[in-house]
C-alpha cells in the first residue's frame, strides 16, 4: 500500500534514503542541507534506519568514510551542499575512479563569498567532470524516486558509479510537498541487495588505488566513459521498470513536456525547469510551438536526445550556473551536441543565478525573445542585460 | 586468489613486484654461519624481508631480492655478516 | 617478549619499491607480524603509496586500500563501519600514515576519527619530513634540520603530536620506535586487543631524508631515544609509563646522551658542524629537549 508522505525536500530525500537501506551513512551538515542529516538521524533514533551514521567532521571525511565503506562491499550515502560539495572535490573523484557506487544528495546552493544560502547550480555544475552520474530533480516526489532509482542505477553491474541526486536550496530542501511513498517491500523488491564489483576483504588481500602507468591508466578513464554510457541506456530503463511498478514517471535523461509539434523547446534544469511547464502552458495558450525538455541528467550528456530535439527545434536553454569565462554549462554543451549535427539555432539565457527568483513570467519573456529572434546568438544575462 | 573483473587500479600480491631487487645492490651481505649465534637481529631489522628465518632459527639470505642496504651486518653483534662489494674479484 | 618469539609470518613480500634501508618496511613487518593476516590497512599519500609497489602488482599481502593524503583516519572509519555491518568485527582496521599526512593534512580526519572513538589503530611512521614528495619540511622535522623546503634548517621546534593525541582521552596511544622491535611489537599487540582508537607512533630514521648512511637506520632510532630527542612511552586508560631506555632517563636513572651524538652522523644537521660549529643551535636544541624532559618529568613521574 502506497501511502502520502507531505514533507518538504530534504525529509523526503531522507526518507528515500532510509528505504534503500544503505549500512553507512557518513554526513556533515551544512545549510541547506542539514534537515536532511536530521532526518537521518531521527530515523536512527527511531529505528528505521538500521545502519551506521557516523557523523564526521567535515564533508571531505564524509565522502571519505563513504569510499572506506563502500569498499568493503556494502551500500552508502551522504549528503551535502555548496561549500560542502566543494570541499569534497578531490574524494568525488576518489569515488568516481574507485567505482564505488556511493550515493548523494547535493542541495544546489550559491557558492561564496559572500554568503548566500539560496539556489544556483554552480556548485554541483562544478563537479561535473569528476565522473560522477549526476541527476537534477524538480519536485519532491521526484527526488524520492530518483534517489531510490539511484541506488539501482549506481550499483548495477554495468555502471559501478556514484550517483549525484541534486535539487535546489529551499526551493525544494525546504518546501513541502505531498509525495507517494511505497512499502518497503515494494522498495526492496525494487532494489536488491548490492553486489559489489570488488571489495576489501580479509580472504582477498588486494591493493587498492596504487601507482598506475599511464596506459593502464588511461584504459581505467575509457572504462568509466564506457560505465557512464551504459548508465544513458539504464536510466529510462530502470525509470520505466519503476513506472510498471508505482505508475509515476519523471521522464528519462529529458523529460518531454508538449513537445509535440513544437518549433521550439526549452532545455532547463532543476526547479526552473518545474517553472517552465506553467511557462510553456501559458506560451502555448497564446499561441507559441513552444515546448520542454527538462534536463534531468548532465552526465551522462543526453547528446543524441538533444540532436534528435534540434531535428525539429529550434533550442532555447536557460543555465543557473556560468562557467565564467565561457557560457553556462547546460547551453554551452548543448552546443557542443549538435555541433555538425544540426542548423538549429540555440539560444542561451543565464537566469537566477544566487538564488534570484526566476518564475515563470520571467520564463515566458524569455522564450518570447528567442522566438521573436530578439536574442542573440550569445548568451544573454537575464534581467541584468538588454536585449 | 580471486581478480576482479572491473578497471580500476586493483593489485594483487606478487614477489618482487618491482623486479629483481638484488640488482639494486652495490654491497653485498657475507654470512659466516659459523659466527652466527642465531639472535635473528638481522631477519627482525632486514627492510626487505630478504633474511630468511630457518626453522633452527639460523638464517640465509634472498640475494634475488636483498637490496644491499647493509643493515643486518651493522646490526649484527658478533660480526657474522659482512658488507662486499658486488663484484669483487675473490 | 626475544625477537626469536616474534612470528614467522610474513605479509610483506620482498622486491617492493622501498628504498634500500627503508625504516617504514622494517616497522611495518614487525606490525604486521603483531596484527596478523585479519586486518585490512588504509593508507593515504606517503611512501607506502609507492613501497606497494606498481599496479597491478603489489607487495602487501593483506587488503589494503589507498586514500587520498589527508583521508586516512576518516577512510578507516568508513572501512571499520562498513566491516563491523557485515559482521566482520574481529578484523583490525589499521590507518597507516606518515608524520605529513598525520601531524599535517591529515590531523583534522584523525582527531574527528579520535573523538568518535573509532575502533582502529592509526600508526604514523614519523621520519620527520615529507619524504615522498622528496624531503620536504613537516610539522614533525626538529629544529635546525635541513630539508628541500628549509634549506638554512628549520627555524621552529616540532610539534608534540603525542600530546595532542592523548588530549583526544583515547584508550591506548604509544610512542615507539623500529629500532625496538619488542617495543613496537607489544605496543601493536596491545593496541589490537583494546576496543576503541588507538595510536602508535614509530619513530622512522630515513637515510636519503636524513642524510646518513642507508645500514644506520636502526642507529639512528636508537640514539634518537637515548638522546632524548624521542620517547618511549604508552598512554592507556589516562596514565602515561615511560619504557625501555626513556624510563631510565625519565627516572634519572641515567642520563640522556648529549645530542651531538646523534645529530653529527646525519647529513640534515650538518650545517651546525661545517664550516664551524654553530654551538649556540646545538645549544638551542639540547635546551628544548630538556624543557621536554623537564615537562615530562612533572606530569609523568
Amino acid at each position: 500500500m502506497t501511502s502520502v508522505m507531505i514533507d518538504t525536500g530534504n525529509y523526503i530525500a531522507a526518507k528515500a534514503a532510509v528505504m534503500a537501506c544503505p549500512d553507512v551513512v557518513a554526513a556533515y551538515p551544512i545549510t541547506p542541507q542539514t534537515t536532511l542529516v536530521e532526518g537521518i538521524a531521527k530515523y536512527l533514533h527511531t529505528g528505521e534506519f538500521k545502519g551506521e551514521y557516523i557523523c564526521v567532521e567535515s564533508e571531505h571525511s564524509a565522502m571519505a568514510a563513504c569510499i572506506g565503506a563502500s569498499a568493503t562491499g556494502i551500500r552508502t550515502f551522504t549528503g551535502t551542499s555548496s561549500h560542502g560539495l566543494l570541499l569534497m572535490h578531490e574524494m568525488l573523484h576518489w569515488a568516481a575512479l574507485a567505482r564505488l557506487p556511493v550515493i548523494m544528495c547535493n542541495i544546489n546552493r550559491v557558492v561564496g563569498p559572500g554568503w548566500n544560502i539560496w539556489a544556483d547550480e554552480n556548485d554541483s555544475i562544478s563537479q561535473r567532470d569528476t565522473g560522477w552520474i549526476q541527476f537534477y530533480c524538480s519536485s519532491n516526489q521526484e527526488i524520492f524516486d530518483t534517489v531510490i532509482q539511484a541506488f539501482k542505477l549506481g550499483e548495477h553491474e554495468q555502471v559501478s558509479l556514484p550517483v549525484m541526486i541534486s535539487y535546489n536550496a529551499f526551493i525544494l530542501s525546504h518546501t513541502s510537498m505531498p509525495v507517494f511513498v511505497p512499502e518497503q517491500k515494494e522498495v526492496d523488491d525494487f532494489l536488491p541487495k548490492r553486489k559489489a564489483k570488488w571489495k576489501l576483504e580479509v580472504e582477498n588481500p588486494i591493493t587498492f588505488g596504487n601507482i598506475i602507468l599511464p596506459n593502464e591508466y588511461e584504459k581505467v578513464r575509457k572504462e568509466m566513459q564506457d560505465a557512464q554510457n551504459n548508465a544513458k541506456e539504464l536510466i529510462p530503463t530502470i525509470a520505466k521498470d519503476w513506472k510498471k511498478r508505482f505508475n509515476r514517471f519523471h521522464g528519462g535523461l529529458l523529460e518531454y513536456y508538449k513537445c509535440d509539434d513544437a518549433e521550439y523547446v526549452l532545455l532547463s534544469m532543476g526547479a526552473i525547469g518545474a517553472e517552465s511547464k506553467v511557462a510553456i502552458d501559458n506560451l502555448q495558450k497564446n499561441g507559441y510551438k513552444v515546448g520542454l525538455a527538462r534536463v534531468r541528467v548532465i552526465r551522462p550528456f543526453p547528446t543524441e536526445e538533444i540532436i534528435k530535439l534540434s531535428k525539429k527545434a529550434d533550442l532555447i536553454v536557460i543555465d543557473r550556473n556560468i562557467s565564467v569565462g565561457n557560457e553556462g554549462v547546460l547551453f554551452n554543451e548543448i552546443k557542443g551536441a549538435l555541433f555538425g549535427m544540426s542548423d538549429a539555432k540555440v539560444y542561451g539565457f543565464i537566469a537566477g543565478l544566487g538564488g534570484k527568483d526566476v518564475t515563470f513570467g520571467d520564463i515566458e519573456i524569455m522564450c518570447k525573445k528567442a522566438i521573436k529572434g530578439k536574442a542573440k546568438d550569445h548568451q544573454i544575462w537575464y534581467g541584468l542585460e538588454e536585449v | 586468489m580471486k581478480k576482479y573483473k572491473i578497471s580500476t587500479t586493483i593489485s594483487y600480491p606478487v614477489k618482487g613486484a618491482m623486479g629483481r631487487t638484488g640488482n639494486w645492490r652495490v654491497f653485498k651481505p657475507i654470512l659466516d654461519k659459523e659466527k652466527c649465534v642465531k639472535c635473528l637481529r638481522c631477519w627482525i631489522y632486514c627492510p626487505e624481508a630478504t633474511i630468511i628465518r630457518n626453522n633452527d632459527d639460523t638464517v640465509d639470505i634472498d640475494f634475488e631480492y636483498c637490496k644491499g642496504c647493509g643493515i643486518c651486518a651493522n646490526v649484527c653483534k658478533v660480526k657474522a655478516i659482512i658488507m662486499e662489494r658486488e663484484g669483487k674479484k675473490k | 617478549m626475544a625477537i626469536k618469539d616474534l612470528p614467522r609470518e610474513e605479509c610483506y613480500i620482498p622486491g617492493s619499491a622501498a628504498c634500500p634501508g627503508c625504516p617504514a618496511t622494517m616497522a611495518m613487518r614487525t606490525v604486521f607480524k603483531a596484527i596478523g593476516k585479519n586486518m585490512v590497512m588504509i593508507v593515504p599519500a606517503c611512501c607506502t603509496a609507492v613501497i606497494e609497489s606498481l599496479h597491478p602488482n603489489t607487495s602487501f599481502d593483506i587488503p589494503t586500500m589507498n586514500i587520498a593524503f589527508e583521508a586516512a583516519a576518516a577512510g578507516a572509519s568508513g572501512v571499520e563501519a562498513g566491516l563491523r555491518k557485515q559482521g566482520k568485527t574481529d578484523t583490525t582496521v589499521v590507518a597507516w600514515a606518515g608524520d605529513g599526512g598525520t601531524y599535517d593534512i591529515g590531523i583534522q580526519a584523525l582527531s574527528g576519527a579520535l573523538e568518535r572513538q573509532t575502533n582502529f589503530i592509526y600508526i604514523c611512521y614519523n621520519n620527520e619530513i615529507y619524504s615522498n614528495t622528496g624531503i620536504q619540511r613537516s610539522g614533525a622535522t626538529p629544529y635546525a634540520a635541513w630539508t628541500t623546503t628549509t634549506v638554512g634548517g628549520k627555524t621552529e621546534f616540532r610539534k608534540e603530536m603525542g600530546e595532542i593525541i592523548m588530549s583526544h582521552h583515547i584508550p591506548y596511544a604509544a610512542q615507539t620506535c623500529v629500532s625496538y622491535p619488542e617495543d613496537l611489537y607489544n605496543k601493536v599487540k596491545k593496541a589490537k586487543s583494546i576496543k576503541g582508537s588507538k595510536y602508535i607512533e614509530i619513530m622512522a630514521p630515513c637515510p636519503p631524508g636524513w642524510r646518513f648512511g642507508m645500514e644506520r637506520t636502526v642507529e639512528m632510532g636508537t640514539m634518537a631515544v637515548e638522546t632524548g630527542a624521542w620517547a618511549l612511552y604508552e598512554y592507556e586508560n589516562e596514565v602515561v609509563t615511560f619504557n625501555g631506555k626513556s624510563k631510565l632517563i625519565l627516572e634519572g636513572k641515567i642520563k640522556r646522551k648529549p645530542i651531538e651524538d646523534w645529530i653529527k652522523y646525519q647529513g640534515r644537521f650538518r650545517h651546525l658542524f661545517i664550516p664551524k660549529k654553530d654551538v649556540e643551535k646545538i645549544k638551542a636544541i639540547e635546551n628544548h629537549i630538556d624543557q621536554k624532559w623537564e615537562r615530562y618529568r612533572k606530569c609523568y613521574l
